[in-house]
């Protein structure tokens, strides 16, 4: 079949004459530029290769749901200091109504207590001290007169009650040591549980407890139950403690015990509200999250943006530059030509990397701002980038120049920057075009590199270089490969393109090629 | 050809004096970030001149209270006399600190420039002789991928592979940790198992512009009338191209060789700064974001030199290898 069809044609080419134009196929320059330039797989491979980087830049942050510097939250779960546990070690004191029991007279008791002696003497007065219990004693008066008790299990009110008078300490106590289950105090009786629960008819209204039980943090209330149940936790020495609150819900809280300070700190996980760092790749964040919670294909996608941006702002200033220099110094020759090339060796000869280097760091002293700072970049690395292609043009121009139709030219009268511009100019076009895609292959390349030395493109924008930076972190470096990997091969494979495309073009222009 | 040379050097000298002056300027021109720091320091210690004294007398000490112009020929002056200053970040002399470091630095660019002329010109050839065959292809196409590679990028992936993940090397610095113990065969093995990562950054990125360097120009050479008149004597294909052709390439080679050789002392500023290596690249980098003005102008004006003397060893060696090329004074 398709033998048949090549037949056709045959026949058909054949009914032409010789001299028929149609017979031979007519190509404009440029289509056989770009024939040649399609013939060479190499760069046909870069040019789509610089087609997807730039639908990936351009296209890409137009469709994907999220911004620049859109940051993703996530929930995570934190252990916090909940509450703190001690068993009580100290004396305290409760002071009877109406009497005085100040710090002097309690370290008078407590020296008498160390001596072993149950009465005790400061300022002329008598005291006695009673050992009601283990860590318990009462302190009165020489003539029997209560004045206060000491005691170390402690008497708490219960949720919502009011603080137990010093009778309902007193008594309670010395029940809760004897072991009796109910007490008299300001004439009511009081029952006492197993639980060391204190009831007045049949109302919990405080409880007797070794341990002092604190939230760590304000406004936590903690109750009853809760506290009771810790206590047996702590008692059997368990490492974590479940607790199912009045909401339903289990909660468990790990334990851990402080030896030195004896204090035992109970943990509870909250749910904490973070930015979604260094997020593992999903469905939701295809290259995962950086640091601060940001998309990485989308900060990909924005970083191509703008290394792509600064890359031609920065070709085509020091095009500009270069082409005017070049074609006047071509052009005039002379002590223009002279001065001009001098101009060139001077800008070849500054070291642009480290220049580049210091006024960055400057810039980072001043605090510009970043919007700016891109700005200054694109006309520093423009400026001191000019003088090749300058030097290019006006070789070019120089050989140019000599030829017919430029003195023909001269002779129609055209004007002096016609002539340049209209004349000179179009034919260095092509070793322009390619020099301009090499170069911009070599600006992304030095933009990147500055942006990576933190020197460049600075936070909130994205810059692949400065995405690349993370890799300073060498945690990030070994274990979110995810972060600096794709940034960097979509750097290679743009100035890869560029420099594949630029390669192809040079071939393509160049008419001695023999293909 | 003597006139020639004088009349290169003088017109590197003026080019010299401008770049330096250009250089000067802008540094001047900075916020001169070291000394502020330093006068911030000196005035928070206790009863101590308040800060403005404080930069005064810095800025004094310096030199930086002088006009620009006036400063500048104050600082060239020096540099002709020899005298460099003081770093102020290494607080040591300049010229000291440079000593110090150079040598590492050479002898990095010297084995890398060997390592690329030994890879590079053979693949040269070989890509050129063999023009659109699939070699040339994964050559040419190669070469590219080195010239493309971002420098940082390459040195961090290379980095994590043999020093992270396989564990062969170090990933900083220029000596091990037990380097103090070693003996002197093993302090060099030690500081040759430091260099290969580096080196291999550096070969790999840079290789790739004389592989290109060389197919084209044998390219060129096996384009001329001479190589078809070789052929249609009957001379054998390899002796066509290793006896005709290969000895025309390297007049041009020779010549970007040649001016290459005073790059060996620049330094790898982005490498070894990566690499921690202490060389010229890396301490320059520490001085610059620093604001080390004294070392800063030191370095870039030693670039300089460099640049200029590379560019007028490769326009003398063009003359002197090419009997064809004629020098008009």
């Amino acid at each position: 079949m398709a033998e048949d069809v090549k037949n056709v044609n045959e026949n058909k080419e054949e009914q032409y004459s010789l001299n028929d134009d149609r017979r031979v196929k007519v190509l404009s320059p440029g289509a056989l530029v770009i024939k040649r330039f399609l013939r060479n797989r190499l760069a046909v491979l870069g040019l789509i290769m610089l087609i997807t980087m730039f639908i990936f830049s351009f296209v890409g942050g137009m469709v994907v749901p999220y911004g620049q510097d859109e940051q993703f939250y996530t929930y995570t779960y934190l252990d916090k200091e909940y509450v703190g546990v001690t068993r009580n070690n100290d004396l305290r004191y409760a002071v009877a109504e109406g009497q005085q029991f100040p710090t002097i007279l309690q370290a008078q008791f407590l020296l008498a207590l160390g001596k072993g002696n149950d009465t005790f003497t400061y300022k002329d007065v008598d005291y006695k001290t009673v050992n009601e219990g283990p860590d318990f004693y009462s302190i009165s008066t020489a003539d029997g007169t209560m004045l206060a008790i000491a005691y170390k299990d402690i008497v708490n009110a219960a949720d919502g009650m009011a603080e137990p008078s010093f009778s309902v300490k007193y008594e309670g106590l010395k029940a809760y040591v004897n072991g009796a289950s109910s007490f008299v105090a300001d004439g009511k009786e009081y029952q006492l549980d197993e639980d060391s629960n204190i009831l007045l008819d049949g109302e919990t209204i405080g409880y007797i407890s070794r341990f002092v039980v604190a939230a760590r943090e304000n406004g936590v209330v903690l109750t009853r139950d809760f506290k009771e149940r810790l206590e047996e936790a702590l008692d059997s020495g368990v490492q974590e403690f479940s607790y199912t609150g009045e909401d339903g819900v289990e909660h468990t809280y790990p334990i851990s015990y402080d030896a030195s300070a004896q204090v035992w700190s109970v943990k509870e996980e909250t749910k904490t509200y973070v930015y979604s760092s260094y997020e593992k790749p999903s469905l939701k964040h295809p290259l995962g999250t950086d640091n601060n919670g940001m998309d990485m294909l989308v900060r990909l996608m924005y970083g191509g943006r703008v290394s792509l941006i600064i890359g031609f702002i920065v070709v085509i200033i020091e095009t500009v530059l270069g082409v005017i220099m070049g074609g006047i110094s071509g052009y005039f020759g002379g002590w223009i030509d002279n001065l001009i090339m001098r101009l060139v060796d001077i800008f070849y000869c500054i070291p642009s990397m480290p220049i580049i280097i210091i006024l960055g760091a400057a810039m980072d002293n001043m605090q510009v701002d970043p919007q700016i700072r891109m700005l200054y970049l694109m006309l520093i690395l423009g400026f001191l980038g000019w003088a090749g292609i300058a030097r290019m043009v006006r070789g070019q121009i120089l050989s140019l120049r000599e030829q017919e139709f430029m003195t023909a030219a001269e002779a129609c009268g055209i004007s002096v920057s016609r002539r340049i511009f209209k004349h000179l100019i179009p034919n260095v076009i092509p070793q322009l075009i390619v020099s301009c895609t090499m170069g911009l292959g070599s600006v992304i390349l030095t933009e990147a590199t500055l942006s990576f030395l933190g020197l460049g493109v600075k936070f909130p924008f994205a810059s692949w270089g400065n995405i690349i930076s993370d890799v300073n972190n060498s945690f990030v470096m070994t274990t979110y490969w995810f972060i600096w990997i794709p940034a960097g091969v979509c750097l290679l494979i743009t100035v890869l393109g560029f420099n594949f495309v630029g390669d192809g073009l040079r071939d393509a222009f160049d008419p001695k090629m023999k293909r | 050809m003597r006139k020639f040379i004088i009349k290169r050097l003088l017109i590197s000298t003026v080019i010299l004096f401008f770049v330096t002056l250009i250089i000067y300027t802008l540094i001047r021109c900075l916020p001169t970030s070291y000394v502020e720091t330093m006068a911030m320091q000196l005035s928070t210690a206790p009863g101590s001149k308040p800060y403005e004294v404080w930069i005064e007398q810095l800025n004094a000490s310096y030199g930086l209270d002088q006009p620009i112009l006036v400063g500048y020929f104050h600082w060239l002056g020096d540099f002709a006399r020899g005298n460099f200053g003081d770093s102020w970040k290494f607080t040591v002399p300049v010229i000291e600190e440079f000593k110090s470091v150079i040598g590492i630095s050479f002898i990095m660019g010297a084995i890398s420039l060997v390592l690329e002329l030994v890879i590079a010109i053979p693949l040269g050839i070989i890509a050129a002789t063999k023009q659109y065959s699939k070699s040339d292809y994964i050559i040419s196409a190669s070469a590219l991928v080195g010239i493309s590679l971002p420098t940082f990028f390459f040195a961090t992936v290379l980095k994590l592979i043999f020093a992270v993940k396989l564990g062969w090397f170090d990933t900083h610095g220029l000596v091990g940790r037990n380097f103090a113990q070693l003996s002197t065969w093993g302090q060099i093995l030690d500081q040759a198992k430091h260099l290969v990562l580096p080196l291999a950054t550096l070969v790999i990125i840079s290789v790739g512009s004389l592989m290109r360097y060389t197919r084209t120009n044998m390219l060129e050479v096996l384009n001329a009338d001479y190589i078809r008149t070789a052929r249609a004597k009957g001379v054998s294909e390899g002796k066509v191209i290793y006896h005709h052709a290969f000895r025309n390439t390297l007049i041009p080679l020779v010549t970007i060789v040649g001016g290459s050789l005073p790059g060996l002392f620049s330094g790898a500023l982005i490498t070894e700064t990566l690499f921690s290596i202490p060389g010229i690249g890396y301490v320059s980098y520490q001085a610059m974001t620093a604001g080390d003005i004294p070392f800063t102008m030191f370095y870039l004006t030693f670039i300089a030199i460099l640049t200029l003397l590379g560019n007028l060893i490769s326009d003398i060696l063009y003359a002197v290898v090419d009997p064809r090329v004629r020098i008009e004074g």
